[in-house]
């Protein structure tokens, strides 16, 4: 058949799902995974600690493997797709970012949170220097309106940014929202800047959000093999990639080997399943960062308190992505008020 | 006896709430505020509180014969080089609030004494002065391997110069965790958050402990109460917001900083605590200066 739309699709399996896995991934898990997704076609393969360069420490979990050894195992796998990092400015650095060039990266992802884009300028130019794919990458839009989120997204072009990305990271996003806020970038940025959508699955939409993206001009979508991410995952990309072969989307994925790599390859290695139980589903409904589920769980327990009122609490006061501090001392109030 | 007279270079937050802060002091006397731009409000505001202002940049007021006996440096870490030499030529005592370091690190709640004899001292960063004296405290009873900090502030008191330049916070924060706080090993998150009313400064503080023993666990315990209550008396606003929480060999502590409201409102503690350890190192400098001319 004839496709209505091309894209890229971005894997984010071995950064996004480094949060479902508290950052554990091996150098011989990241070998496979990497090698199995680049036999699918995936035009981009997104590595690093779920909270990206830097990320390894006691607020977000110590990853496993050191960042050269990880990443040097990844790009080490794969001859086709290019491979990309995650740096939240903040976080990483622009000397984490040489370094990963060193490792082998040959694009990056700068994220912040929707209304913060000025603190990217740095590490945009940065990899616009160095050569790279540079991406602009708007955290918890859920919570941006369309306006600013248009404001943001054209600082981050203005830096030199190739793409800018609505993110949904609490997955809070319904189909409408979706539109509106990609249409409204499509329409605002460049035609030579490329429009982006991330999400998360813990209202169940990750699929449905990802094709309304497409139909109303996004090129890159990121997915996650088994949907391996934070919260209830990311779009899994076997699923996306047969609805999109049906909706008229060319993903530039082969399907059933998609398949097989979400089946044989990372599905044995998940530590629970991927599914949209009542923490992760809290997420979505209370518009919370997604990587605060493991977090959260282990606060509550901590606390004795019930996990829920911890991420609702949360969303009231509005707490933005890398607080993942505020879980334990809001878990420590609830208990207090408790007693 | 006679206040030392000081000059304010940078118009901006911080150069404002320093201003602010120093009309009050008994040891120091704001005279000069020097800008760049003769319509900030950091201007106005001196000239209605009586200072002298230019907006012709220190150079011009150096060579006009004008000598302080202190120049507080709140403009950019590039300026400050500049600045930092003419100051040194000039034999004046500076203090510079940019993250420039020509001279070595003070955290007032530390190391402030070993430094009073430094012709330029620099205060590191607003995450720093808030969280260093903390891994200090906790370091002064066991050796900390690691100390990792998160210093989360509202995004209204990030100036344009923090947000240009991020990776200065995190890299000079680190090097103090390390070079003042005495962990081995230092690392320093900064995370702005945008909410409406605007949140208090917010810094976690987690280290790891060589050793935590019920005993020692009470000793870090006392510590960090003593020290929570010496940052006090320069910074009434800061507090811890919980218990410290201890989990295996990890004490994690969590404060909060309420600012005095001098130029920005109160959620801005982070903007106070620089200005105010900057005001408690001159301070002190001060009766330095007046027991060694005694």
């Amino acid at each position: 058949m004839a496709y209505k739309y091309r894209i890229e699709v971005t894997d984010v399996t071995l950064r996004d799902g480094m949060h479902a896995v508290r950052h554990q991934f091996s150098v011989e898990d990241a070998r496979a995974i990497a090698s199995a997704l680049d036999s699918t076609g995936v035009a981009l393969i997104e590595a690093a600690h779920g909270d990206g360069l830097g990320g390894s420490s006691v607020q977000y979990g110590f990853s496993k493997e050191t960042e050269a050894d990880y990443l040097q195992a990844v790009c080490g796998a794969v001859q086709n797709a290019k491979v990309v990092a995650l740096l939240l400015p903040g976080i990483g650095t622009v000397e984490d970012l040489k370094r990963a060039v060193e490792y082998g990266i040959r694009g990056v992802r700068v994220a912040t949170h929707s209304t913060e884009a000025d603190i990217s300028a740095q590490h945009i130019e940065e990899g616009r220097k160095l050569g790279l794919d540079v991406v602009g990458f708007l955290m918890m839009s859920h919570m941006t309106d369309v306006e600013r989120l248009v404001e943001e997204a054209k600082k981050m072009a203005s830096y030199g940014a190739h793409a800018v990305y609505i993110v949904d990271s609490a997955g809070a996003m319904l189909m409408d929202e979706v539109r509106r806020k990609v249409s409204a970038l499509r329409n605002a940025l460049p035609d030579d800047v490329q429009v982006g959508f991330h999400a998360h699955n813990n209202l169940g939409v990750s699929v449905a959000n990802s094709i309304a993206a497409v139909e109303e001009g996004a090129y890159r979508i990121d997915a996650s093999l088994g949907g391996l991410g934070a919260g209830a995952g990311n779009t899994p990309l076997e699923v996306f990639v047969a609805a999109s072969e049906k909706y008229g989307i060319d993903t530039g994925v082969s399907l059933y080997p998609a398949m097989d790599a979400a089946e044989d390859v990372v599905r044995p290695r998940m530590h629970r399943p991927i599914i949209t139980d009542r923490t992760a589903l809290t997420l979505g409904y209370a518009g919370v960062y997604s990587s605060f589920l493991l977090h959260a769980q282990r606060a509550a327990e901590q606390f004795s308190v019930d996990v829920r009122d911890v991420l609702v609490e949360l969303g009231n006061r509005r707490v933005v992505g890398g607080q993942e501090d505020m879980i334990v001392d809001v878990a420590y109030e609830i208990a207090h008020r408790q007693e | 006896m006679t206040k030392l007279a000081a000059a304010i270079v940078g118009s901006g937050n911080i150069g404002t709430d320093l201003m602010v802060k120093l009309q009050r002091s008994e040891w120091i006397e704001p005279r000069w505020m020097i800008g760049i731009d003769p319509e900030s409000d950091g201007l106005r505001r001196a000239k209605n509180a009586g200072l002298e202002i230019s907006a012709e940049g220190l150079a011009a007021m150096l060579k006009a014969g004008v000598r302080p006996d202190i120049v507080f440096d709140a403009t950019s870490a590039k300026a400050h080089v500049r600045h930092a030499k003419l100051l040194r030529e000039a034999g004046i005592q500076a203090v510079d609030l940019t993250p420039a370091a020509r001279g070595p690190y003070v955290i007032a709640a530390v190391n402030l004494q070993e430094h009073l004899e430094s012709p330029n001292v620099n205060m590191v960063t607003c995450g720093g002065q808030a969280t260093v004296p903390i891994v200090y405290a906790v370091s002064r009873v066991v050796g900390v391997s690691y100390a990792e900090i998160v210093a989360t502030i509202a995004s209204k008191s990030a100036g344009p110069g923090t947000r240009a330049n991020i990776d200065e916070f995190t890299e000079t924060t680190s090097r103090a965790i390390e070079t003042i706080g005495k962990a081995r090993r230092g690392k320093a998150i900064i995370i702005l958050n945008p909410a409406e009313p605007p949140i208090l400064m917010r810094d976690t503080i987690y280290c790891l402990m060589d050793d935590a023993s019920e005993e020692t666990r009470q000793k870090v315990l006392a510590s960090i109460r003593e020290m929570v209550s010496h940052v006090q008396t320069y910074v009434p606003g800061y507090r811890l917001n919980r218990e410290p929480i201890f989990r295996d060999n990890l004490v994690s502590v969590s404060i909060e900083v309420e600012g005095l409201g001098d130029y920005l409102p109160v959620y801005a503690g982070n903007l106070d605590i620089m200005t105010a350890a900057a005001v408690k190192f001159a301070e002190e400098y001060a009766k330095h200066r007046a027991t060694v001319n005694q």
